[in-house]
């Protein structure tokens, strides 16, 4: 059979089970588009690249598949780095197709030329030049083994255009064989059992989980370890929703911006099984004085996590779902003893965290931001899809929104990437359709991909876009005020459009409340509106995210309200 | 905890990029590279990197797993520590005046070096060893005069049970 390398991709796509594709077009991707076209394959028309990325993200996310991009090249190549280098850091998996010019034009600087494979180098898991057609279907088989297995991440192919319209006798290719290439899934037993004896013998332990378990889908495994074990849960911000956040052993999240209970829980523990982590600096403040008294057992796919930031006592490379599924069926095996009484004075000394130092604000006459996410997590019943943008917004959400799943809190957590929310829910709404989707966003980050709100009315997706507004970007803003005196530079913006008029010149729904009593009454009507909405919260200019810990200082060490 | 001189034998997939993806990996990650040598090995597909780096041993363990999560790595050995054979070669342009003439070659003669060229005024000699040799042949040379030299990283293999 004679297909073109545009037909070519379109059957190896087909194979992959992809179903939806975020994209943009460009001269040297026609041939693509317009095979494209004539499959069953939908695509999202987005209104900027970077969009088409963090949408992709979304849908990986919340479908736990792989994302699919599609974008021309040169700018729409360069516009897709923000994307792929957030979805690096939070190892999700996406495969990028860029357009290329063709093969004998490389090099010369032709129009859109780009070397788009030498600037996503630090940036992807890994990436290709296609040069020949007959290279094509193996190297895009091979995309979707690297994106989606071992530690997932996105993995970028460019497509010259002679490779995609020339045309070769086509051949599926048999098996994929990627020599140097074997992530390891099963972890060593020796270090399991002596993880086992750890945990046996820990009188304060703590489990400390993060976005392994989402990716590896071991959230049942990790609550029975919890609960079997007796042992508190925290999480980092990529984790939230691995462990019911309404279980009494469930401590809110670690780090900068964790529990009071949590990150205290992190200074007096004696054994953290940390997993699917990398204990990154937002997690951990001051390194040499985190954890002090525990010895560390750490699970996680990736061998370059374990020891990069925290000694530890038990390194297990393994996928965090086999690990803690083996794990559980050892601990089966043992004499826990009366964790019951065993663990009270642990338990109780938490409890005394909680009750003297819960998370709080004060609601008064002006709207507070964690009142709009307390409320929307009530009227929800912690139900909804969190996307978020990056900063204030992103704290609250974690804070206030308790996730009971996993897959349900979606947020740009190691590149913290303002514009993420809104091309994120787009790409969930779309992996999900019957699912509540919401973003929560800030008056600064929303505006830098609001584009997308043209995205969404096209494909009728109705997301909703909850703006905490207070005219900074505020959490610049509370460094300023903390750290700086108060010196709020370049963090003001007073000038931001009518949200509500903006909305409805998408062809959306606008809705604003200004006083706490109209908070409730905008949520229930946003929410049940089937259009895209955007709700705007005017709140509170000066509100602080608390707990906070300053960067660089131990994480016991908070500023408290 | 002290830095100490590390060499990686590092087997890798033979294609343009690949490295680019390891120095990209170093500079990235602020690792740095003392020397590097590259060649095909008897496999044509595959490549053989010899690198140096000075690493303290936390990081050279980093280093090493970092390198092994590229696609494109196939086998990472540390050498440090082990039994194994080193070499490195260098083509050095000596200035040979006709006084020094004699000496030089005594010099090639002593650390078992080549004469790979001769002109007027000058010697360009062939010499292949483990560093400390080298050091030592450099700094007899050095009085006599240096025009230019060309060095290639450390190129080392392990030792073989006997």
């Amino acid at each position: 059979m004679k297909l073109t390398g545009a037909q070519i991709l379109m059957e190896v796509l087909k194979e992959e089970g992809v179903d939806t594709i975020f994209g943009f077009p460009g001269g040297v991707i026609i041939d693509i588009y317009d095979e494209l076209a004539k499959t069953d394959i939908k695509h999202i028309l987005v209104r900027h690249e970077q969009g088409a990325v963090h949408a992709a993200d979304g849908y990986a996310r919340a479908s736990g598949g792989v994302g699919v991009c599609l974008v021309t090249s040169g700018p729409g190549a360069t516009n897709t780095v923000t994307g792929i280098a957030s979805a690096y850091m939070d190892s999700i998996p996406i495969v990028i197709f860029t357009g290329q010019v063709p093969t004998q034009l490389i090099g010369n600087d032709a129009f859109q030329e780009v070397d788009i494979v030498g600037i996503t180098r630090p940036c992807t898991k890994h990436n290709y030049l296609v040069k020949r057609t007959e290279d094509l279907a193996r190297i895009v088989k091979e995309a979707f083994i690297i994106a989606a297995s071992g530690r997932p991440g996105p993995v970028l192919i460019d497509l010259p255009k002679d490779v995609s319209n020339t045309k070769i006798t086509y051949k599926p290719p048999q098996k994929i064989e990627l020599k140097s290439y074997n992530p390891t899934y099963n972890p060593n037993m020796k270090q399991l059992h002596r993880a086992v004896k750890l945990i046996k013998n820990a009188k304060k332990p703590l489990i400390f989980a993060g976005g392994g378990v989402v990716l590896s889908k071991g959230s049942k495994e990790l609550t029975e370890l919890a609960h079997k074990t007796r042992t508190p849960v925290t999480c980092s911000l990529m984790g939230l929703g691995v462990f019911p956040g309404t279980d009494p052993l469930w401590l809110g999240m670690i780090g900068m911006h964790g529990t009071y209970r949590a990150n205290m829980c992190s200074g007096e523990c004696d054994l953290i099984v940390a997993v699917g982590v990398r204990f990154d600096d937002r997690v951990t403040g001051k390194t040499d004085t985190f954890a002090p008294n525990a010895k560390i057992v750490h699970i996680d796919i990736d061998p370059t996590s374990i020891r990069k930031n925290i000694p530890v006592a038990v390194p297990i490379v393994g996928d965090c779902k086999i690990t803690l599924g083996l794990l559980n069926r050892l601990l089966d095996k043992e004499d826990l003893g009366d964790l019951k009484t065993k663990r009270k004075k642990w338990l109780d000394q938490i409890d005394e965290w909680k009750s003297t130092k819960p998370l709080a604000y004060k609601q008064k006459d002006i709207i507070k931001p964690q009142y709009v996410v307390e409320k929307l997590y009530e009227l929800t019943k912690g139900e909804a899809i969190i996307t978020t943008e990056v900063g204030q917004n992103q704290m609250w959400a974690a804070q206030y929104y308790h996730f009971n799943k996993p897959n349900h809190f979606i947020t740009s957590g190691g590149l913290g990437c303002m514009g993420f929310g809104l091309p994120a829910a787009i790409g969930a709404q779309l992996a999900c359709p019957d699912k509540l989707v919401v973003d929560i966003a800030g008056d600064g980050s929303i505006q830098m991909n609001i584009q997308e709100m043209a995205t969404a009315e096209q494909y009728n997706l109705p997301v909703k876009i909850v703006i905490l507004n207070n005219r900074y970007l505020g959490m610049v803003r509370q460094w300023q005020e903390l750290f700086y005196d108060k010196r709020y530079s370049g963090t003001g913006m007073e000038h931001a459009p009518d949200f509500v008029k903006l909305a409805e010149a998408y062809g959306a729904v606008g809705l604003r409340a200004t006083k706490p009593e109209e908070v409730e009454p905008v949520l229930i009507k946003g929410l049940s509106s089937p259009k895209t909405v955007i709700m705007d919260f005017v709140v509170e200019r000066e509100e602080c995210v608390y707990p906070m810990v300053p960067a660089g200082a131990p994480i016991t060490e908070m500023l408290l309200a | 905890m002290t830095e100490q001189k590390h060499i990686l034998s590092i087997l890798v997939d033979n294609q343009p990029g690949v490295l680019s993806r390891i120095a990209g990996l170093f500079s990235g990650r602020g690792y740095n590279i003392e020397s590097l040598s590259v060649a095909e090995t008897t496999e044509p597909l595959v490549s053989r990197i010899t690198m140096v780096t000075m690493a303290d041993t936390p990081v050279v363990e980093q280093i090493m797993k970092q390198l092994h999560k590229l696609i494109n790595v196939i086998k990472v050995h540390e050498l440090t520590g082990t039994s194994y054979v080193q070499r490195e070669m260098a083509l050095v342009k000596v200035q040979a005046k006709p006084e020094h003439r004699a000496e030089i070659l005594r010099i090639v003669d002593i650390f078992r070096c080549k004469v790979v060229d001769v002109g007027q005024g000058h010697y360009t000699l062939e010499v292949t060893g483990d560093e400390g040799k080298m050091d030592a042949i450099l700094n007899l040379l050095k009085p006599i005069g240096i025009k230019e030299i060309a060095k290639t990283g450390i190129i080392a293999l392990f030792r073989e049970p006997k």
